[in-house]
């Protein structure tokens, strides 16, 4: 995809984690301290986090929450501002995977949209305060500043036809004077 | 080595301490300002929307720090949670040179001559402490003119048919009007509504030697990049540092209040920017810590003759924290109405602040400021699904299709709302923290549901093809707008201060913040702290006979 330039190092080898994803459906990361490339969670975890969001902001004619990198935003703040969620996490994401197999006898992340959206609602059910953390997560790193790990390419903001930052100032484009 | 004594001590640089170091150290008194945070600049903007001052998701950019100042938060059952300063339940308004003003919107609202008169424009209502100033509006007229002329307030409010009565003008003009303005102006005047242009602390045209607003979306919550937006930190306190007798410490945490035998105060001590234990002596201790900061220094400050804290004989310190009750309606277009203009807030009505059949008060109301798109998430209506691709569909069109309206419920204040020191928890430098209990006056949340029908009206007529309304919850209000807790009054039992915001039970302790406001208006209270504080430092300054220290 052309809007896909990486820029920094972790997005290199994320953009390159994502054609391998397309192509055999498998995130693989090079670097970082757990020798898969994430800083809290394991490949398996990240590959269902990154499903989950994708179900809760769906790729349409604009990029969803994958393209957009959202879940390593919320792998980034995990082992930062997030540290106090990291139990939750752990449980929460193997109670999803948990789910999708007694439901549908397949990781989360191996299901087909579908049967994720139903597995998802039933966790939503079951346990809502992990849902609602993934859920709020997901939006930040969805709609937030990219500077985070997510919304890469400004993916939402383009989607929502915003000026791209950095601006100084409508008045500087605003105004026929200074085009 | 001990400190060298002076005439005051002022706890806190935000918009009440801004103003007294500035009129204290401009009479040619010695001031200490001390700060707890850091004092940022117009180069700190950072243009982050998930850490800022208004989305605090990743942290309170303008202080507290979430590691060293928790809180003790308790819910409407009675459930104790330790929170940072980025949990909504903390009620954070900021720590840093210039508070609120650093990082606010800036609107500047002076209260109508009835928000003064609560108790005997509306009587008693049941279960709230609602009472009167012990001043009236034309008290405070000449220094809500001074604030505006000295710091530098825009707008026009020449067509708010409801305003008090006023000698002068605005300084400068109001901004040229947004979309949303051009929309919504019209509609308020169909419906016999008298629609006029906001004032704020915000330059529209050069002034004070800095420029003016660029419009820019990193408005409410940021730093203002190029200084056009007016709080303490760029106007008073630069002046109270030039008069050469103003000394502003940051990253200094104030501990308690020093008394000496008799109960008088002496200083304060507080923890410096390396945690070593000073002690300030001083003529006169100025509490400007907020409604929430202020009466947690008065508790923590403890002594034989104030066992209970300071000015606490009759338990009134703490009590009848309140801030705004924010309604919001919320209408969907056809057509694209917002168009990322900053500040965004621009219209306002003062229609509904009084007057309104059965209710003691109301609101304000207002279009919202620049909305960023993770602030909008919160504007999407309970009909939509919460996630999922109706959800995107929603905010990719909504996005620029929506204005929304809301406005400050003037709040009953409750007696149980109330700030403590908490018994167990303590920060990190060992201080007992603030502990937050209590609700919302139900009349509150009355007309809370009356203005957003108002807001929703307002946008029904302006075309909107469907609208809802975001309602308040019960929960306790304190965040930004938090007042109430040192209420000023006559009476010493039902009263902290008397109407010069002196201590009833101190002479030399003064607490000149919000936390003084008896009722909060139906208005942010920004002009009404900065205006107080102009008044109160005069009546200091006219008491003030000298320095009874011998040095």
């Amino acid at each position: 995809m052309p809007n896909q330039k990486p820029s920094l190092k972790r997005r290199t080898f994320l953009s390159a984690g994502l054609a391998a994803a397309a192509g055999g459906a498998a995130i693989s990361c090079g670097g970082g301290g757990t020798g898969e490339g994430w800083r809290f969670f394991t490949a398996e975890e990240a590959r269902t986090v990154d499903a989950i969001c994708e179900r809760i902001i769906p790729a349409d004619r604009d990029p969803g929450a994958h393209a957009a990198g959202v879940v390593n935003y919320i792998d980034i703040q995990l082992a930062k501002r997030f540290k106090k969620h990291q139990a939750a996490y752990r449980k929460g994401v193997a109670g999803v995977d948990a789910v999708s197999r007694a439901r549908f006898g397949k990781r989360f992340a191996e299901l087909p949209p579908d049967q994720q959206t139903q597995a998802l609602t039933e966790v939503g059910a079951k346990s809502g305060a992990f849902f609602n953390l993934v859920l709020n997560h997901a939006m930040q790193g969805f709609y937030g500043d990219p500077r985070h790990g997510g919304n890469r390419n400004m993916a939402s903001w383009r989607m929502l036809g915003l000026p791209l930052p950095p601006v100084r100032g409508r008045q500087h484009y605003d105004d026929p004077k200074a085009g | 080595m001990a400190l060298k004594h002076v005439n005051a001590v002022i706890v806190g640089a935000g918009a009440g301490g801004g103003v007294v170091a500035k009129e204290l150290s401009a009479a040619g008194l010695s001031v200490a300002l001390l700060e707890r945070g850091r004092w940022y600049s117009a180069a700190d903007c950072r243009k982050d929307d998930l850490c800022n001052q208004r989305t605090q998701v990743l942290g309170a950019k303008f202080g507290p720090d979430d590691e060293r100042n928790p809180r003790v938060a308790v819910d409407g059952k009675g459930r104790e949670t330790v929170v940072v300063a980025s949990d909504g339940a903390y009620s954070n308004n900021a720590a840093c040179v210039g508070g609120g003003t650093f990082s606010y919107g800036a609107m500047a609202w002076r209260y109508m001559e009835k928000d003064f008169r609560m108790r005997s424009t509306y009587g008693a209502v049941a279960g709230s402490t609602l009472e009167d100033w012990p001043i009236d509006y034309f008290d405070l007229e000449p220094y809500y003119e001074k604030a505006e002329w000295e710091m530098g307030v825009s707008g026009d409010v020449s067509n708010n048919i409801f305003k008090a009565p006023r000698r002068k003008p605005l300084p400068m003009p109001p901004l040229p009007p947004n979309r949303e303005y051009r929309i919504l102006s019209p509609a308020a005047k169909r419906l016999g509504l008298h629609p006029f242009d906001i004032p704020m602390l915000r330059n529209t045209v050069p002034y004070n030697g800095r420029r003016s607003c660029m419009r820019c979306r990193w408005c409410v919550g940021f730093a203002c990049e190029v200084n056009a937006r007016n709080g303490t930190h760029n106007t008073v306190i630069p002046e109270a540092l030039a008069t050469g007798n103003c000394e502003l410490r940051t990253d200094c945490m104030t501990r308690e209040i020093l008394l000496d035998a008799r109960g008088r105060a002496t200083g304060v001590a507080y923890f410096d920017a390396n945690g070593r234990l000073q002690e300030q002596t001083a003529d006169l201790a100025i509490v400007c810590g907020g409604a929430v900061e202020s009466a947690r220094l008065l508790l923590n400050t403890k002594h034989r003759l104030f066992p209970n804290g300071l000015g606490n004989r009759y338990d009134w310190v703490g009590r009848n924290l309140q801030s705004h009750t924010y309604p919001a309606a919320i209408g969907l277009f056809e057509q694209e109405v917002y168009d990322d203009l900053g500040p965004g807030a621009g219209i306002a009505i003062c229609d509904y602040n009084h007057g309104n059949p059965g209710l003691a008060g109301g609101a304000m109301l207002a279009n919202e400021f620049i909305r960023l798109p993770y602030q909008f998430l919160s504007a999407v209506p309970a009909g939509v699904p919460q996630w999922g691709p109706e959800h995107k569909n929603f905010v990719r069109n909504a996005y620029r299709r929506t204005i929304s309206i809301m406005g400050p419920v003037q709040e009953m204040p409750v007696f149980d709302a109330r700030v403590q020191a908490d018994p167990k928890v303590k920060d990190y430098w060992g201080i007992p923290v603030a502990r937050l209990s209590g609700g919302k006056h139900p009349h509150t949340l009355e007309i809370a549901g009356f203005a957003a029908a108002k807001a929703e009206a307002w946008l029904k007529e302006a075309g909107a093809i469907r609208t809802w309304k975001r309602l308040p919850g019960a929960s306790l209000s304190g965040g930004q707008h938090q007042a109430g807790t040192c209420r000023m009054g006559n009476d010493p039992k039902t009263s902290v201060v008397n109407k010069d915001c002196q201590l009833h039970e101190v002479d030399n302790v003064y607490v000149i913040d919000a936390s003084v406001h008896v009722t909060n208006g139906g208005f942010n209270p920004a002009l009404t702290i900065l205006a107080n504080a102009y008044r109160a430092s005069g009546n200091l300054l006219k008491a003030w006979k000298g320095s009874k220290a011998r040095s």
